[in-house]
């Protein structure tokens, strides 16, 4: 039995770029505060650049606490969605084309969202990392932490609930 | 007499991200505080539905609880948090102006312990509620 011969590099790296370019980049909010994702393979790590209007207190000065908790959040949604849509994007039963043109998937909602601040968050960048504990078929658990220099010195960590939209069909899938 | 709500506004507005998604103080004292948030664009979260995204209301929340948190009897030099929860009860309907409104219902020497509401124009309804604490900074 032949194995079927694995896709070219560069057509698993384009479709995966171009299905999380639409999930970050068709956000209006995520844009405003200027949120990235970096991926390696199926991880992500969000990236916050330093912005003199994401400050919250301007005599320290350190970052409003509710950016820290947006950037908490938004790394949390992009990485369940990320996972919810990953089998779907890996078989190609989602139109990437229809996804950048603003046609995404029902996507999770937030239910809850419980931030920890650890210390005060820098003017400098910070970055994030998710993990979903437990995405079941109705519910999904998420767990996030941000660190700015050391990796091992979080500045914020939280942990958030997601509604999973119904699951249909995807067509063609 | 110096009018206390108008040297709060200043404060708030002062703070550069509140002023980048236009939060604005409209009442302050006793332990209560109450924000107000314009509906805009750049802030949409669902671009086909133009729904608010739940961060800038986080952000709106955070410094609706920590403006309660100063605004108390017991007047703290300054407050950081220390968790904030916010439950989502349904999106914000576009279009409308969310408004905040936090209580700060104890505090101690070291810990303000505050809760919160966010509407939008139907008042009876909630967008998100939040309970959180808070540091007191020692005089």
């Amino acid at each position: 039995m032949a194995r079927t011969r694995p896709e070219p590099i560069q057509i698993v790296k384009q479709r995966r770029d171009a299905a999380l370019n639409a999930l970050v980049h068709g956000v209006p909010y995520i844009r405003f505060l200027g949120i990235e994702f970096d991926r390696r393979g199926d991880e992500l790590t969000g990236i916050l650049k330093f912005d003199d209007k994401l400050i919250g207190n301007p005599f320290l000065p350190a970052i409003h606490g509710g950016v820290t908790a947006a950037f908490l959040e938004t790394t949390s949604i992009i990485t369940l969605n990320w996972f919810y849509l990953w089998p779907d994007i890996e078989s190609g039963a989602i139109d990437i084309e229809q996804m950048a043109a603003g046609n995404l998937p029902r996507l999770p909602k937030t239910i809850d969202f419980t931030v920890d601040y650890l210390r005060s968050g820098l003017p400098r960048d910070a970055y994030a990392r998710a993990t979903v504990s437990r995405a079941g078929r109705r519910y999904a658990s998420v767990r996030v932490e941000a660190w700015q220099d050391n990796r091992e010195k979080p500045f914020a960590q939280a942990t958030g609930h997601f509604l999973m939209p119904p699951k249909t069909a995807v067509p063609g899938g | 007499m110096v009018d206390k709500v108008k040297l709060a506004r200043q404060f708030i507005e002062a703070i550069p991200h509140a002023r980048a998604i236009n939060m604005q103080l409209t009442d302050i004292g006793d332990g209560r505080a109450e924000i107000q948030m314009p509906y805009d664009e750049r802030l949409i979260g669902d671009p086909k539905t133009g729904v608010i995204h739940g961060g800038a209301v986080s952000a709106m929340m955070d410094t609706c609880c920590g403006a309660a948190v100063m605004s108390h009897p017991a007047a703290p030099a300054g407050t950081a948090t220390i968790d904030l929860r916010i439950d989502y009860m349904r999106a914000a309907t576009p279009g409308q102006t969310i408004r905040t409104s936090a209580t700060c219902y104890h505090i101690t020497r070291s810990v303000a312990f505050v809760r919160a509401t966010a509407t939008d124009d139907d008042a009876d309804r909630p967008v998100a509620t939040a309970s959180g604490t808070f540091t007191v900074e020692p005089k």
